[in-house]
Formats: structure tokens, C-alpha cells, sequence
């Protein structure tokens, strides 16, 4: 085979070199032995949330009736996270953009639109006939078509530009949320009372009746995104190099975009709005898995989305006695862990 | 061969770039000159379908680059950019490993990796292929891109100002190994160089552009005179007989 680079002198051999996603067998070492601890962390949390502070001894009937209650809240956690890391990271390579979340992008502001306007425009009455899957499907459903719109909007024509469609989505969301703020003034007291349960869903009380659209749905979305793997370690090298190598770069990132707007509708319609963590745990798989390679992040990032999420319950629950304010947890740990890590390692 | 019919593009009411009609023939070294903002990279970009044309044609082998699948093309011409986003947490010889996805769709046979080893040691990469790019120097990282393209294995390859932040020693080695490619292996390169000398003494034919459009094409003998030179790069130039040939003076 002639080949650009296969002048006879610059032949040789070579057999020993190879291209993986870990460079050296040290850094595989060091990844598979974080993966291990990361696993151990989640079933350690886990298990600690089923068992512990449990009053019935373990392995008693009433033991197992508590843990299966408690199972319901774990199942939870374990879909958000794996709803906020695919969704964060998938999210951050098609925009080339380590500092945005999909949640900055009018996500959750689209939430608050959507659960305030029913509030504001059926009552209480309304509202509360209004529940259950169909609730969910349709919450899941206005979500994802309204952001579909305005990439599928933003990315084509002439301002087909990344950069564009994350400044416009930053304005739309800061614009939702004040339509959002401006109905809620205009509600009675006790109409916000209902909005504000609404609006502060908690991984304890989700509502189990919506698991099984849920679960498909990240299953599907998540599966999708994980499997486009290689071709998304691709995008992450940007739009002109993307193409150079024949991807069709304006339909993989359409494609991307779409599922990561299911996978955030899912969560947040699950159990609201969570600002911070689909951007704490893309870093923290980052830096925790130390590779370009997707394949290898993903993981990472889902466990590390499960661990904050199960301790930050746990310690609330087991030490403050106050679960109700687990976004303050993970906020406040997560952040400062954040910091740690980048200003140990000066990068992102 | 490449051929462009008429190719235009509006950037807006006051810039734009073209009509250029143009032919480069197939095998061999055509440099690109001009001053800063002649067009250059636009239509190099145009080419490698990177940018699309407003009006006009352009064929890469008998390709036209805006029907043919971009698949396709990804094995007939790749293009390296004056600029490079770089991502974190890549080494060099992962990123020269990306320069085979056309062909492997990321599973790497041993054929590939040796295209890669090759590629890596013939830019003089190989005591680097560990390292991670963002702990290079400007310049290795340009060679590590440029590997990344001669990777991608393909018979017409676009290079724009790849002898940016190169030294003296790397500048020649890659200009020569590029010579040779086009000579033995009959491969079609067009590079956009800013150095007229190096154009002068390895290009088989300079394509000189100004404020947008082709104003002369040929070989260097016939470029490298004081007339020419001094008209394109609005500067004076002295072309005087150097010991490999003429060497243009604009000091
Ligand atoms: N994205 C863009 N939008 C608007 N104008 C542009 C854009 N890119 C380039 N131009 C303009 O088009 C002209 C040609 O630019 P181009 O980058 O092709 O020049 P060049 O010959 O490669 O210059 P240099 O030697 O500086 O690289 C310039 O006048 C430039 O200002
Ligand atoms: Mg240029």
C-alpha cells in the first residue's frame, strides 16, 4: 500500500505502539482502581440509605418493608443521575464548552414556566386533577418539542453557530424565568403554596407512577448517546475538524441535542430543577477519569452524579435531620470539592 | 485535480472573495501567497469543504465537494486550518490516531497503527507521543495537527500555514518530506505559505491572491521576479540569484 507516509526509509517497527484511550498502563490502572472506589461508594451510600437508622433488625419482614419504601427513592436518584451526567457531558462536547449545562439553557426556566402556568391559568382545581404519567408525558413532551425548536431554530440558516445558540438560549431562559417570577406574584397564597411543592421536587417523595415512562425514556436517550461514543470524542476536537474526518457535524449535534432534551426533561420533571449538579459531576468525571474518551467518562460521571446525590441524602438525613434542604448539600460539598480539584490540577 | 468554476463568497456587502476560476493540477506542491486577508484560507476552506460557496463550483478528483457525501470526501481530501481547537486530556499520538477514522471508523487495526507510528516519527513526534496537548509548544502542536491530516492518508491534502511557529529545522524537514510525497507518491498539496522564499524553492506552482481574487498562477520561475512580487505583496521586492535558486529580498 503507497501511502502518504510510507517513504522506505521512515518504515520500521512499531508493534509496540498503540493508540488506546489510556496512554500509559498507569493511568488505565489508576482509572479502573477510581471506577472501583467510585463503585464501592455508591453501594456503601445505597445500602446505607436502605438500612440505615432502619428500626426493624436486617433481615426481619419489617426491615424489608422500610428498605423496599426507601428503594423507591434510590431508584430515583440512580435515573437523575444518570439523566444529568449523559445529558451534562453529551452536552459540553457538541458545544465545545466545559462551563454551560443544558440546565443553563432555559431548562429549568421552561419548568418553572410550564408547572406555574398550570397553576396560574387552571387553579388548584385544575392542577391537582392534573397528575400522574399523563402529567409527566406531557411535561416531558412540551419540554423537549420547545427545545427541539429553538436548537433545530438556532442551528440552521445562516447563524448555524454553537456560540449564537448558547447566548440566545441563556436570554430565553433568563427571560422564562422572569414570566415565571412575574405569575407567581399574581397567585393566591394558597395556589403558591401547591406551585412551591411542585417546583421543590425532592428524590424522596418522586411520584413512582412516572418510573415507567421514565426509565424508558433514559434508556433509549442515554443509550443513544452513549453508543455515539467515538463519534462524539470526535466533536469534542470541534466543528472543522469534525467534518474534515466526514461526520456530518450539523446532524450529529442536532441529534445529540435532542436526546440530552430528554434526558433533562426527565429529570427535572421527575423532581425539579437541579442548577449545579449536571455541571459539579461532568467535572468531577473529568478530572476522576482523566481520558478524551467517552466511552470511559460516561461511566464516571454517572457514578459520580449517584454518589453525590445518595451521600448528600445520607449525611442530611443521618447527621443534620434535615433531608428537605439536600440541594444546600450538594451545592456547598460539591462546590467546594470542585474547587479543590481544579486548584490542585490548574485545569478544567 | 482541482477545479473551481466561478467560485464566490459573500462574506457581507463589502467583503467578498471570488469570482475565482482556477485549475491545480494533480500531483505536486502548489503554494498559496498573498498578503494577510487576500482570501487564501477562504478558499482553501471552500475546498475542503469546510466553508460553503455561495455561487460557483469546485471539484476535488472529479468530486464536486458540495454534492458528494462528506463520508466520501473524508478519504479523497483532508485540510489542516490556521487554527486548531484543542481539546484537553488528548495526547498527540491519540490525536493522530483520529486522522484514521475515515477509514477504521475508530477501531484501529495494526495497519493503522502503523500509519500513526509513521506519521508521528516522520514530524519528528515520537519522543512526544505521551504527552498531552496542552503540554506542548506552539510549534509541536502544529506538527502534531499536521501528522493528524498526512494520517488521514488522502490524495489531495490542503494545508493552511502549517509552518506556523515552526523552527528553521522543521520548517525544511516537512517541506521536503511533503516534496517527495507529491513527487513519488503523485499526491496533490496545496499549502498557504507566508515564507515566498520556501513557496519559491518547493512549489511546483505558486498561486499568488489579492483583496480576493487569483492574480497569478504558475511556476515559480515565472512568479519569482520583481515585478510580480512587488505588485501582489504591495511592498518592493528584489528577486536576486541565490545558490539554489532565486531568493526574493524585502527586508
Ligand atoms: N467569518 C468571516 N466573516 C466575515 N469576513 C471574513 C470572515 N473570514 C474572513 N473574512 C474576511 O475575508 C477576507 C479573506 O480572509 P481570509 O481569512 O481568507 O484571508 P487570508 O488570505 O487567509 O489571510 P491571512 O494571511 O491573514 O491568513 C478578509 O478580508 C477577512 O476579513
Ligand atoms: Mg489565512
Amino acid at each position: 500500500m503507497a501511502n502518504l507516509i510510507s517513504l522506505p526509509e521512515l518504515a520500521g517497527h512499531h508493534s509496540s505502539r498503540a493508540s488506546g484511550a489510556m496512554p500509559t498502563p498507569k493511568v488505565r490502572k489508576r482509572y479502573w482502581i477510581t471506577l472501583g472506589i467510585m463503585i464501592m461508594l455508591a453501594l456503601l451510600f445505597g445500602f446505607g440509605l436502605l438500612a440505615w437508622d432502619n428500626p426493624m433488625p436486617v433481615g426481619t419482614e419489617g426491615f424489608w418493608i422500610i428498605a423496599k419504601m426507601r428503594a423507591g427513592s434510590i431508584l430515583t436518584m440512580a435515573v437523575v443521575a444518570a439523566c444529568q451526567a449523559i445529558a451534562t457531558v453529551s452536552f459540553q462536547t457538541v458545544t465545545n464548552n466545559r462551563l454551560l449545562t443544558p440546565s443553563i439553557m432555559g431548562f429549568e426556566a421552561l419548568y418553572r414556566v410550564v408547572q406555574t402556568g398550570a397553576v396560574f391559568f387552571l387553579g388548584i382545581a385544575g392542577i391537582t386533577f392534573f397528575t400522574g404519567i399523563g402529567q409527566f408525558a406531557l411535561q416531558v413532551g412540551i419540554m423537549v418539542a420547545l427545545s427541539v425548536a429553538l436548537y433545530g431554530w438556532l442551528l440552521s440558516g445562516k447563524l448555524g453557530n454553537i456560540q449564537i445558540m448558547l447566548l440566545v438560549g441563556i436570554i430565553i431562559g433568563t427571560g422564562l424565568g422572569s414570566v415565571a417570577t412575574f405569575m407567581q406574584r399574581m397567585l393566591t397564597p394558597s395556589e403558591f403554596d401547591v406551585l412551591t411543592a411542585r417546583l421543590f421536587g425532592s428524590m424522596t417523595n418522586a411520584d413512582m407512577s412516572y418510573m415507567p415512562l421514565a426509565i424508558p425514556l433514559m434508556l433509549v436517550a442515554g443509550g443513544y448517546l452513549v453508543a455515539s461514543s467515538k463519534k462524539l470524542n470526535i466533536l469534542a476536537l470541534g466543528k472543522e475538524t469534525t467534518i474534515n474526518l466526514g461526520i456530518n457535524h450539523r446532524r450529529e449535534v442536532m441529534l445529540t441535542l435532542f436526546f440530552v432534551s430528554i434526558l433533562m426533561a426527565v429529570s427535572t420533571a421527575l423532581v425539579g430543577p437541579l442548577t449545579f449538579l449536571g455541571f459539579l459531576v461532568a467535572t468531577l468525571a473529568y478530572q476522576l477519569a482523566d481520558t478524551y474518551d467517552h466511552r470511559f467518562i460516561y461511566p464516571m460521571a454517572f457514578l459520580a452524579g449517584f454518589v453525590v446525590l445518595a451521600g448528600s441524602y445520607f449525611i442530611m438525613k443521618n447527621v443534620f435531620y434535615a433531608q428537605g434542604v439536600v440541594g444546600i448539600i450538594i451545592e456547598a460539598v460539591g462546590g467546594i470539592t470542585f474547587l479543590i480539584f481544579i486548584l490542585r490540577k490548574g485545569r478544567l | 485535480m482541482i477545479t473551481l468554476n466561478d467560485v464566490q463568497k459573500k462574506y457581507s456587502s463589502e467583503v467578498s472573495i471570488g469570482p475565482v476560476t482556477l485549475q491545480i493540477p494533480s500531483g505536486g506542491i502548489t503554494a498559496l501567497v498573498g498578503p494577510n486577508g487576500a482570501g487564501k484560507s477562504t478558499m482553501l476552506t471552500m475546498v475542503g469543504r469546510l466553508l460553503g460557496i455561495d455561487s460557483g463550483s469546485i471539484e476535488v478528483a472529479g468530486y464536486d465537494v458540495s454534492k458528494t457525501n462528506s463520508k466520501d470526501l473524508a478519504k479523497i481530501v483532508s485540510i489542516l486550518r490556521q487554527e486548531n481547537h484543542f481539546v484537553t486530556r488528548l495526547t498527540v499520538r491519540q490525536l493522530v490516531g483520529f486522522g484514521r477514522y475515515p477509514h477504521s471508523k475508530g477501531r484501529l487495526t495494526t495497519a493503522d497503527e502503523e500509519i500513526i507510528s509513521r506519521s508521528i516519527d516522520f514530524l519528528d513526534l515520537s519522543e512526544l507521543e505521551g504527552r498531552y496537548l496542552d503540554e506542548l509548544s506552539g510549534g509541536q502542536r502544529q506538527r502534531a495537527y499536521v501528522a493528524m491530516v498526512l494520517a488521514q492518508d488522502t490524495d489531495t491534502v490542503l494545508l493552511d500555514e502549517p509552518l506556523n511557529n515552526l523552527d528553521m529545522k522543521h520548517s525544511v524537514i516537512m517541506m521536503r518530506h511533503l516534496k517527495r510525497a507529491a513527487a513519488e507518491l503523485n499526491r496533490t498539496i496545496v499549502i498557504v505559505l507566508h515564507d515566498i522564499n520556501f513557496a519559491g524553492h518547493y512549489a511546483d506552482y505558486i498561486c499568488a491572491m489579492k483583496q480576493g481574487k487569483v492574480v497569478e498562477f504558475g511556476t515559480p520561475e515565472r512568479i519569482m521576479c520583481d515585478e510580480i512580487l512587488t505588485d501582489v505583496f504591495e511592498t518592493p521586492v528584489r528577486v536576486i540569484a541565490g545558490p539554489e535558486g532565486p531568493l526574493a529580498v524585502y527586508y
